[in-house]
């Protein structure tokens, strides 16, 4: 027998999703009713494996001859990936109808792409990371354009899918290059030797390449030119499943790929290139969204600066920035999947009510939407004490621990730009009259998706040594 | 007769990948664009099978294997995007979708 | 090394000048006396109609798809068989469940298009 039943049963998350795919695709072809029926399943798979990932965290193994990571960081990982595709979800049932897209191959869509983030965040190996990283970009590319008769949708997909598989061919191409001076694609054999590569002019390239193109997938300057009008011209709920757990994924790659090899070599020769897309990102990002007006886009934007943020902790790329990413993430991932769920409640047929004209005078018409929107747009500005505001906090207390403190105080200017369009959504919610006259349906699976993002970014924010501690005890795992 | 060098396969390689890159940045036809991106993958599989080869091991072999199931892949979800928006818009040339605009 | 490729060179050199020869000699020797009815396109004698940029049907770029993602996935059966005899007496039933499991899921796959429609021509 190849490998031992075993080692299957430890493959448990990933087992749950696949058969869950399989199963919901027979749900598909057999059901009248399955855009009934799928939403829910979905959101019982994707809690049933959220609930095993982070009650299985200390069962760290590395399975199939080095292929497969379970427990540990993955775990995490997949947590944030099934919770934030649960809220997603949720958030979706009562969207979807309002975006003209009943369909149920939506839900099966985000499973797969689920699954590719899972197989991402788990890989022990460069085929592995390659696998999970297509599985789940060519899920997105669908989604984007989920609705074929809009055009703004239709431009998103293009857009996306060009500049993704361009980006596809760069990392294919380092990591060519990558096996062709190690003879091998295992991450461990890259860890154990890499100061004997790094004198590679090939090697390096290859690495290179491969740094551009997550650089892509994790939408920093100057590699963002697709994020605004990707985020903006797809679904509102997709763009939340994008500019979150997408973003895990391609960071969780990063933290795989560069953090063992760091932590062993104190010589960080990525330290430049790190230091200068998050000084970019950061800058461009906060700057560019003070201009903006639809939310959506000013979101995209906010994504662009916070990727920054997080690129800091690859700077400096000691134990403790790499459990303020991680946290960082974590946070970032119910902020925005809540911000985007309101906006997703509040907007009306044909992708209108997207401006942030329509959430002037919020207070009076709705209040509980308006108080969580106004959470979540706290945390995202990082005001303490909310979740948002810790993540930056480690990420720049590791940078300072590794002499990058100019590059903390620069992240700490850009937060205080980006203060003033986050605090402009309140203000426009609270201090100003409401111009137009709609009904706000709130649909109730919706709402619960809203709470549930804002209580989990509470938490973050009130107690956030209880995430830190299960992080920082697997994150030299 | 002696065989062909490693470095002649993987120049033709780097080649490929460059024509591949400039012909992304330079055309404007959507098809176009996606054929130059289907070169650049092409030529990283060139590279795969010659270090494959010189280095006799099949790992580089097995990851063509996987690469060209998802260029097939990548092929059928971009062929219909660019179908869907030809239908909406009667035109595949990138320049001409821009409704979105900073 | 550089001297095995004399005789390809040679090959393309007499290639070209022969085909040069057959196509400029007819221009230049042959009579040149062209009518409306001579410089018609041809399609098997019949009058032509319509340009030759037809747009065609978008139900043959979605079989292409599909042919391109069913076709490509016997590149995973294709080395599995030839190995089968060798795989089979080490690991016995499983060198051949994963297979049968792959193709079940690609079977899927087709069924679902099936069940969808996606192969109806009208």
């Amino acid at each position: 027998m190849p490998s031992t039943i075993n080692e299957y049963f430890q493959l448990m998350p990933f087992l749950i999703i696949g058969i869950g795919i399989i199963l919901s695709v027979v749900i598909e072809i057999s059901s009248k009713s399955s855009k009934e029926i799928l939403p829910w399943f979905s959101i019982i798979l994707f809690f049933a494996t959220a609930l095993y990932s982070i009650t299985n965290i200390s069962e760290h193994a590395v399975l199939f001859g080095g292929m497969v990571e379970v427990g540990g960081k993955p775990a995490i990982f997949n947590f944030i990936f099934n919770l934030g595709a649960m809220l997603v979800v949720m958030s979706s049932i009562g969207y979807l109808k309002k975006y003209g897209t009943y369909f149920g191959e939506y839900y099966i869509l985000i499973q797969s792409s689920v699954l590719g983030m899972m197989v991402m965040a788990g890989s022990k190996d460069i085929l592995m990371i390659f696998l999970g990283l297509e599985l789940m970009s060519i899920c997105f590319y669908v989604l984007a354009g989920i609705n074929r008769n809009k055009l703004g949708a239709n431009e998103a997909a293009m857009k996306y899918f060009l500049l993704g598989s361009f980006t596809t061919g760069f990392i294919v191409y380092g990591i060519a290059l990558i096996y062709g001076t190690t003879g091998t694609t295992s991450i461990q054999n890259l860890i154990d030797n890499f100061g004997e590569y790094s004198s590679n002019i090939i090697f390096v390239t290859g690495l290179i390449l491969f740094l551009i193109g997550f650089s892509f997938k994790i939408a920093a300057v100057p590699f963002h030119m697709w994020v605004p009008d990707v985020y903006q011209g797809s679904a509102t709920t997709v763009t939340g499943l994008m500019s979150t757990t997408g973003k895990t994924a391609a960071f969780s790659v990063l933290i795989i790929m560069l953090t063992s090899i760091f932590t062993l070599n104190s010589a960080n020769i990525f330290k430049p290139y790190f230091s200068a897309i998050a000084v970019l990102s950061m800058f461009f990002g906060s700057i560019v969204a003070i201009s903006q007006n639809n939310l959506k886009r000013m979101l995209a934007y906010s994504s662009i600066s916070h990727a920054g943020y997080m690129a800091v902790g690859l700077a400096a790329a000691n134990s403790y920035s790499i459990s303020g990413i991680i946290f960082y993430l974590a946070a970032y991932a119910f902020m925005n999947i809540g911000a985007f769920s309101v906006i997703s409640i509040i907007e009306g047929e044909n992708d209108s009510r997207t401006d942030i004209n329509v959430y002037a005078g919020l207070n009076s018409k709705n209040p509980v939407l308006a108080a969580f929107m106004a959470l979540f747009m706290f945390a995202l500005a990082g005001i303490p004490p909310m979740a948002g505001f810790f993540g930056k906090y480690y990420v720049f207390v590791g940078a300072i621990e590794s002499n990058l403190t100019w590059l903390a105080i620069l992240g700490v200017i850009s937060s205080m730009i980006s203060v003033y369009f986050y605090l402009r959504v309140i203000v426009f919610m609270y201090f100003k009259d409401a111009e137009e006259n709609f009904e706000i349906e709130v649909a109730p699976y919706s709402l619960s998706s809203v709470v549930i993002s804002g209580v989990l970014v509470l938490m973050f924010g009130l107690f956030p040594d209880m995430l830190l501690r299960l992080i920082t005890a697997v994150v030299s795992l | 007769m002696s065989s062909v060098p490693m470095e002649y396969y993987l120049i033709l390689s780097a080649f490929m990948f460059i024509v591949g890159v400039t012909g992304v940045l330079i055309r404007r036809n959507a098809i176009v664009v996606f054929m130059c991106i289907e070169l650049m993958l092409n030529s990283a599989n060139l590279s795969l099978v010659t270090f494959s080869s010189y280095l006799g091991n099949p790992i580089g072999q097995i990851f063509v294997f996987f690469v060209m199931t998802v260029a097939a892949a990548e092929a059928a979800v971009g062929l219909a995007i660019i179908i869907a928006i030809f239908r909406n818009k009667l035109t595949v040339n990138i320049d001409e979708i821009n409704i979105f605009k900073w | 090394m550089i001297l095995d490729y004399i005789p390809i060179i040679l090959v393309l050199i007499v290639a070209a000048i022969f085909g040069f020869a057959v196509v400029f000699s007819s221009e230049i020797f042959g009579p040149s006396r062209p009518n409306k009815v001579k410089t018609m396109s041809y399609e098997s004698g019949k009058d032509p109609v319509g340009t030759t940029h037809e747009r065609i049907s978008v139900k043959y770029y979605l079989v292409a798809m599909l042919f391109i993602i069913f076709d490509i996935e016997v590149i995973y059966v294709y080395p599995w068989a030839v190995e089968f005899k060798n795989l089979f007496s080490t690991y016995g039933i499983f060198a051949f469940l994963p297979m049968l499991f792959f193709l079940v899921v690609l079977e899927l796959g087709f069924l679902y298009i099936l069940m969808k429609g996606g192969l109806k021509w009208d």
